[in-house]
C-alpha cells in the first residue's frame, strides 16, 4: 500500500545520526514561554522540507527533541516555534541569533498536499499544533488556485497563547481564506470566540465531501477533531492527523516511539485517520 | 421582504423542521436587534426568551467575586443562546453580552412552553433540538475543564 510518504518530497541528509551544526539567524517571542527560530544550518539542503516534517534539534551535553518545521516551505532558512516545557526546549527557546545548536534531519512524513490539490483544504490546530500547520497555509496561499476552499480553525488555551498574532491578523483580512480563531478561556477585552475548536468546524465554507482536513495538536482534540468531521461528512481517509508523542533517533531505528503498530518518526508523524482510527481506540496506548 | 416565519424556517437551528410545527413557533418569534457591549440577559433574571442568531457575537459571562467578568463561551450566527427557558425555575445562570451588533430572532418562552404543555408533540420536537445543543455545550465545557493546552506537567 503507498504510504502518505508519497507526498514527500525532501528527505534527511546524507548521515541520519550526526546532528549538523546551524546558527540561529533571528528570534522572534511568540508567547510567554514560546519562542520561533530562524535557522541557517551549514548544510542548506537541511532548509528544504515538506510541510509536516520536524528536525531533532539538539544542544551538546544538554539533549535532542524533535521541533517540526514552522516556516515558509519556499524560504531558504529553517524556522522552528519551541515551547518551553522542560530542559531541552527551554534551553533552545533560550538561544539567542548568533548562537549555535545541531539539527539532524528533516525527517517524517509531510502533510498530503499532493493528493489535497483541487479540494477544499480545512486545517484545524490545537495550540502549538498551529506550528506545523503554518506551512501549509504558506504553501497553499502561494498557490491558491490550486485549492478550492481554505480554512482554518484554531483553537489555544487564551488570547495570550495565539501564535503568531501578527499572520493571524493579516489571515483574518484575507478573502480567499476562512480563519476562526477560538479560545477555551477569556476576560471581556477578548471579542473574539470562547469555546472548543470543534464548534467552528461545521461554519466553514469547506464542503465536507469535497474536503482535505489536516489536525494538529493534544491528542485529545484530535480524536475529538477527528470524530466531529467525520459526523460533519468527511472521508475518514482523508482526515490526517499529525502524532507527536516524543520520539528519539527520528528514523524508525530506536523503537522509542511505537505506538501500537507503528514508529511514529518513521511511518509519521502524520497519519490518515482511517488508519490509526483503531489505535486511538485502545486505552493506555 | 422575508417574514419573520421565513426567517425562522431558514435558521439552522430550525433545519428541516416540518413548516406547520415551524409557523407555529415563528407566532412566539420576533427580530431583534442589540448594539455592541449591550447586555442581553443578565444572571438570576427571569429567563423569559432564547434566541437564535443571524448575524454577530454574543458572549455569555460568569462573574466571579474578586476580578471582572469571565466569558466562558460565545455563540455565532446559526447557533442558539439560551436554554434557561425551557427548565424551571427559569432563571438565567450567566449573563450574556452582545459583542458586536447581533441581529437575532427572539422567542417568547412562555408564549412557547404555553404551547408545548398544550401540543405534546411540538414539545418533544423542540426538545430535539435543544438537548443536542445543550449535550454539546456541556462535552465543550468539559474540553475546556480538561485545559488540553496547559504546558505539560504544569
Ligand atoms: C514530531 C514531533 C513534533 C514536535 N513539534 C514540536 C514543535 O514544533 N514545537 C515544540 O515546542 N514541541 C514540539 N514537539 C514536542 C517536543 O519534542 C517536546 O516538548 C520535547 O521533546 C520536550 O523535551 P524537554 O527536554 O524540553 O522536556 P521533558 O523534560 O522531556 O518534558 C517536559 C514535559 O513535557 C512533556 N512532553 C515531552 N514531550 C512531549 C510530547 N511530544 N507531547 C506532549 N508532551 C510532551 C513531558 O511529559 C513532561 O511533562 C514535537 C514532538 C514531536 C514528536
Amino acid at each position: 500500500m503507498p504510504g502518505p510518504a508519497a507526498d514527500v518530497r525532501a528527505v534527511a541528509g546524507a548521515d541520519p545520526w550526526s546532528p549538523s551544526p546551524a546558527r540561529v539567524r533571528e528570534r522572534r517571542r511568540e508567547t510567554g514561554d514560546t519562542v520561533t527560530l530562524a535557522l541557517e544550518p551549514a548544510d542548506p539542503a537541511q532548509t528544504r522540507f515538506a510541510p509536516g516534517q520536524f528536525t531533532m534539534l539538539s544542544l551538546s551535553g544538554v539533549g535532542e527533541v524533535p521541533i517540526s518545521v514552522s516556516g515558509d516551505p519556499d524560504e531558504a532558512l529553517l524556522v522552528q516555534t519551541i515551547r518551553a516545557v522542560g530542559c531541552v526546549t527551554s534551553r533552545l527557546a533560550a538561544l539567542k541569533p548568533g548562537e549555535a545548536l545541531g539539527v539532524r534531519g528533516p525527517f517524517g512524513t509531510g502533510w498530503p498536499l499532493e493528493s489535497a490539490a483541487g479540494r477544499d483544504l480545512l486545517l484545524v490546530a490545537g495550540g502549538l499544533g498551529l506550528a506545523p500547520l503554518r506551512p501549509v497555509l504558506y504553501h497553499a496561499l502561494a498557490r491558491r488556485e490550486r485549492f478550492g476552499a481554505l480554512a482554518l480553525c484554531y483553537g489555544t488555551r487564551s488570547p495570550d497563547d495565539r501564535l503568531f498574532r501578527g499572520e493571524l491578523e493579516a489571515w483574518a483580512r484575507r478573502a480567499d481564506l476562512h480563519l476562526a480563531v477560538t479560545v477555551d478561556h477569556a476576560g471581556p477585552d477578548w471579542e473574539g470566540e470562547v469555546g472548543v475548536v470543534t464548534r467552528l468546524l461545521a461554519r466553514t465554507p469547506c464542503r465536507p465531501e469535497r474536503t482535505v482536513a489536516l489536525v494538529c495538536g493534544p491528542e485529545i482534540m484530535m480524536r475529538f477533531t477527528a470524530r466531529e468531521l467525520e459526523h460533519l461528512g468527511v472521508a475518514p481517509g482523508r482526515i490526517h492527523l499529525s502524532m507527536e508523542r516524543n520520539m528519539q533517533c527520528g528514523i524508525g531505528l530506536c523503537g522509542h516511539c511505537q505506538w501500537g503498530p507503528f514508529l511514529l518518526c518513521r511511518d509519521g508523524p502524520v497519519f490518515p485517520w482511517e488508519r490509526i482510527r483503531a489505535a486511538f481506540g485502545v486505552r493506555g496506548l | 421582504m422575508e417574514t419573520v416565519e421565513d426567517l425562522v424556517l431558514g435558521h439552522p437551528f430550525f433545519r428541516d423542521i416540518d413548516p406547520e410545527a415551524g409557523r407555529v413557533v415563528a407566532g412566539c418569534a420576533r427580530n431583534t436587534v442589540f448594539r455592541s457591549g449591550e447586555l442581553v440577559f443578565r444572571e438570576g433574571d427571569s429567563a423569559d426568551w432564547f434566541y437564535c442568531i443571524r448575524s454577530g457575537r454574543l458572549a455569555l459571562e460568569l462573574h466571579a467575586p474578586h476580578g471582572g467578568p469571565i466569558r466562558i463561551d460565545t455563540r455565532g450566527p446559526g447557533e442558539v443562546a439560551g436554554w434557561s427557558w425551557i427548565v424551571p425555575p427559569y432563571r438565567w445562570y450567566c449573563d450574556a453580552r452582545a459583542v458586536e451588533e447581533v441581529h437575532a430572532l427572539q422567542f417568547d418562552g412562555a408564549c412557547l412552553r404555553r404551547k408545548m404543555e398544550d401540543d405534546a408533540s411540538l414539545g418533544y420536537l423542540l426538545y430535539k433540538r435543544f438537548v443536542p445543543v445543550i449535550l454539546r455545550t456541556l462535552q465543550g465545557t468539559r474540553m475546556q475543564l480538561l485545559d488540553v493546552y496547559a504546558r505539560p506537567g504544569r
